[in-house]
């Protein structure tokens, strides 16, 4: 059984898992209920000044009969008097000593505010203060949240009021909704972070309702963009995890990620830790599921860990970040083919119409006596018996680019292989390229000569 | 719809696959891979563009999935409940290699009757052309045919010898697969189209024909089959006749006279149907064949339906007449059958075992041994074909300007709806081609 506790920047929990600052993690019913359920930890919902929510909050995306792989929402930080929340926290780490207890904050940009807030969280017991720079949606209106995070300046300007006067770790929540990230991350550090999270919501307008015409969600008839979240924005999330985990001066610093955005299940949590999550955050997927995940996150952690012969989470942490690379890096001489499975393929030919209309024509279709045929079907053959001459995929490896739009669409397991094959020619990458011909770079004419001469031939 | 039509009101004559949620066809349709060149599609014998309707209910296009089935396919709404999807498209899907196919022929219904409860007309009828074509004949092959026809512009006229259109869909289909009213709808379609629908007329003669080759341009002949025939065994005349059950259980449930335990001879679909039929009204039923399992002609999956209704089979068991006591059947004489050679259907022909005679006690006899062919046939001066009305590809017949359709063609392949609804594609593509030949032809001359 591999070690899921982790230490991230002093604060300890039992397993990686931790509520992110959401309605989960609203009160302290509901967190003791998350931690009766397993989780390792929990950021309280963000604290702050007073607020009034409305309704609808929540709009959800459905795709092709799933639902909820997205759900932006409209909703506030807490609405309950902050006298209430503290008072809970303290009962709840008084409970769960064992547990990350971290409070999120967001107060007007006062030193003299965020110093007071600081003193009173600290004093509940919690473990860790988290700053939140992110909530896209009324908040920033006020002049907090990504009103904040957006301007690396005030990043750091209130990072350094708040850490000047903390004792507990502070972690610093970026927002996504800035064209680079490594700005405010580089701004927290410089503001004395303990440690980063990412990402917070993604400001999104998630559906229109086509009867109504109204925005979802609707308030009386209008909407407006609300923070995004689940699934849909894991990609983007482990985007602007690698890149902050592998910024100089966050490297340097030492500083520790908490990882979020679209983690749903143990696969998910794998990858953030790959790339350079230390703690996981979860949000959307309790909202869809209940704290009852927990399970098969931490059990299914667990026994991926010890298939890989780890021993704690740690091990893990950051393991593919010297496989993020630039395009500049990549070898130009590496080549992969397409190759299809005949005993596995069931004959959708989807590989055939992708390849075909949208990539590079190097899939025929060939009928059971082996014989190259056009898509068709003849009109008086008919029954089930016609699955005996239906023709089948067949990859012409001379012309396939490697593009593997046929392995993406495929729609069974291993059934299309990328395989390596070798290219013939020496490796390469085009900023070696740039340096040592450039003109092969800059002129298409010198271009086609090099192909020429190295066998490169784009058919 | 007329009034005498009052359906069958109970739960054990609804229909067996309740219609499908919104939701439940969506995750259903969401399962597809949206082949390219499906064998679904190709499987299908009017080739509907089955991964297109699919998608388009997977979006929410609904009236957009139903236009795609109708318009390969008129009879969409029947041929969804009565295909032998498990022969057809649902056989060739490819999910089913390793796991479950699609329900196509539930997402086929959801989407064509959600156009039609609506009451939306996905078809137009075309500019009239000035041209006539009689149909004879409303079931499945007629229907399509005039449809076909009327789309094209040509004004149909469809006769039929019975009070209500749609023949074997209207009649011959039981409801726990087809209920009435959806026959019915696929008539008011073929109405909206603007096809003269003519009920209580019977072609009978080859005057007949002649009249209406005089009034109209062309005549294509839907014209079924007959009863089921005569099997020469004592007291015959007191079995009942398996069609006319199923016709009964269509309107009206009270107007069947069967006793508690019922044989039913021959285990064809229609032998099932009829009786499941007797089943569903709660009696003991046995279907006695002379030949075994693997040689019965009804579907694998309407055998194992069968099965699950309670249905029991008597099998290499040739029944050899009828025991009545006084006016009311009182047994099914039989004889044991043991399997020869092959005979010319290819099957193993069966050999009576001498002295092996019983009797299956029961109340009531119900004959479901096949139909007749088209007699009317050589009646009208039509080259026949093993009894059949002998036709080319295109469906013409020996007779110019005589085109034929469905199951009086059918001498070879399958007698189903949607063969019949793909014979009324071709047909009027024919009739099409024919007319617009001889016009040009015409004009031509009159150009010259």
């Amino acid at each position: 059984m591999a070690d899921l506790s982790i230490d991230f920047a002093g604060i300890r929990s039992p397993n990686p898992f931790w509520l992110a600052s959401a309605p989960p993690s609203n009160s302290g019913a509901q967190i003791i209920k998350a931690f009766e359920a397993g989780w390792g930890g929990a950021v309280w919902k963000t604290i702050g000044a007073p607020v009034l929510n409305i309704s609808n909050r929540y709009g959800g995306l459905s795709m092709y009969g799933q639902r909820l792989v997205g759900l932006n929402n409209m909703e506030l930080i807490s609405d309950r008097p902050i006298e209430v929340n503290l008072r809970e926290i303290a009962e709840v780490k008084r409970l769960f000593p064992d547990r990350a207890v971290i409070v999120s904050a967001m107060v007007e940009s006062d030193p003299r505010v965020w110093a007071d807030i600081v003193r009173r969280i600290e004093d509940t017991g919690a473990d860790g203060i988290e700053l939140n720079y992110g909530c896209p949606h009324g908040m920033s209106e006020r002049g907090m949240g990504s009103a904040v995070g957006q301007v690396p300046e005030y990043c750091e300007q209130i990072t350094q009021w708040v850490t000047s006067v903390a004792s507990i770790p502070v972690i610093v929540k970026l927002t996504p909704n800035i064209t680079n990230i490594t700005h405010p991350a580089r701004a927290a550090v410089a503001g004395g972070a303990n440690a980063l999270s990412l990402i917070n919501t993604i400001n999104s307008v998630i559906n229109v309702d086509l009867d109504t015409f109204e925005l979802v969600p609707s308030v009386g008839g209008y909407g407006s963009h609300g923070g995004y979240a689940g699934p849909a924005v894991k990609p983007i999330a482990l985007h602007m995890l690698s890149e902050v985990a592998k910024t100089q001066e966050v490297i340097r610093a030492g500083l520790p990620i908490s990882g979020m955005g679209g983690i749903q299940t143990w696969r998910d949590a794998a990858e953030f830790l790959l790339l350079g999550a230390s703690s996981l955050q979860v949000c959307t997927a309790v909202m869809h599921y209940g704290f009852r995940i927990i399970d098969d996150l931490t059990d299914g952690l667990s026994n991926w860990l010890d298939d890989k012969g780890f021993k704690s989470v740690r091990d893990v942490v950051g393991m593919s970040l010297p496989r993020v690379s630039a395009f500049g890096d990549f070898d130009l001489s590496y080549r992969a083919v397409a190759r299809i499975d005949h005993d596995k393929c069931i004959q959708c030919n989807l590989c055939y119409v992708a390849c075909n209309d949208t990539a590079h024509q190097c899939i025929d279709l060939y009928n059971p006596d082996g014989i190259r045929v056009e898509p068709g079907y003849d009109e008086r053959l008919n029954g089930k018996g016609v699955v005996s001459t239906r023709p089948k995929p067949v990859v012409r490896e001379d012309d396939c680019v490697g593009c593997a739009l046929c392995y993406n669409v495929c729609p069974v397991e291993n059934c299309i292989e990328m395989v390596s094959v070798p290219s013939g020619r020496d490796s390469v990458t085009w900023k070696q390229l740039s340096v040592n011909q450039p003109a092969v770079t800059q002129d298409w004419a010198e271009m086609e000569k090099y192909r020429e001469k190295v066998g490169i031939d784009i058919h | 719809m007329t009034e005498r039509f009052s359906p069958p009101n109970s739960d054990r004559f609804a229909e067996i696959y309740p219609p499908m949620t919104e939701q439940e066809a969506v995750v259903e349709a969401n399962r597809c891979l949206y082949c390219y060149d499906a064998p679904c599609l190709q499987a299908c014998p009017t080739h509907i563009d089955i991964p297109t309707f699919i998608r388009k209910i997977a979006t929410g296009n609904l009236r957009g999935s139903a236009k795609t089935i109708l318009e390969a396919n008129f009879l969409g709404g029947t041929c969804a409940r009565v295909c032998p999807v498990e022969e057809l498209c649902e056989g060739a899907c490819v999910l089913g290699k390793d796991h479950e196919p699609i329900q196509i022929g539930r997402l086929q219904r959801h989407a064509v009757d959600f156009v039609q409860l609506k009451g939306i007309e996905v078809f137009q009828a075309g500019p009239p052309n000035g041209m006539k074509v009689a149909v004879v004949g409303s079931g499945p092959a007629g229907i399509s045919t005039a449809a076909e026809l009327a789309k094209r512009g040509y004004a149909v006229t469809l006769f039929e010898k019975r009070d209500l259109a749609g023949g074997l869909s209207t009649y011959g289909i039981i409801v726990l697969r087809e209920p009435v009213e959806v026959a019915q709808r696929e008539v008011e379609s073929l109405k909206h189209l603007g096809v003269d629908i003519r009920t209580g007329y019977e072609l009978t003669s080859r005057e007949g024909l002649d009249a209406l080759l005089t009034e109209f341009d062309a005549v294509f002949l839907g014209l079924g089959l007959g009863a089921v025939p005569a099997m020469g065994m004592p007291n015959e005349e007191h079995a009942l006749d398996g069609i006319e059950l199923i016709e009964k259980s269509k309107f009206d449930l009270s107007s069947i006279h069967v006793g508690d335990r019922v044989a039913v001879i021959g285990a064809g679909n229609t032998a099932v149907d009829a009786a499941t039929v007797a089943r569903r009204l709660g009696r003991d039923v046995t279907m006695v064949y002379r030949r075994g399992e693997s040689e019965m002609t009804a579907y694998r999956h309407e055998y194992e339906f069968a099965l699950l209704e309670g249905i029991k089979y008597e099998f290499y068991t040739q029944p050899i007449g009828i025991e009545v006591e006084n006016g009311r059947v009182t047994g099914l004489k039989c004889i044991k059958v043991a399997l020869g050679e092959p005979d010319a259907s290819g099957r193993p022909a069966p050999v009576l075992v001498a002295g092996s005679e019983f009797v299956i006690p029961c109340d009531s006899v119900v004959k479901a041994v096949g139909q007749e062919k088209p007699a009317l046939a050589t009646e009208l001066g039509l080259a026949v074909h093993k009894g059949y009305i002998e036709v080319d590809d295109d469906l013409r017949t020996s007779l110019a300007n005589v085109y034929a359709g469905g199951d009086c063609v059918r001498v070879r392949g399958n007698a189903t709806t949607v063969m019949a609804t793909q014979d009324g594609k071709i047909a009027a593509r024919a009739i099409h081609g024919d007319l617009q030949a001889k016009l040009q032809a015409a004009i031509s001359a009159a150009g010259v």
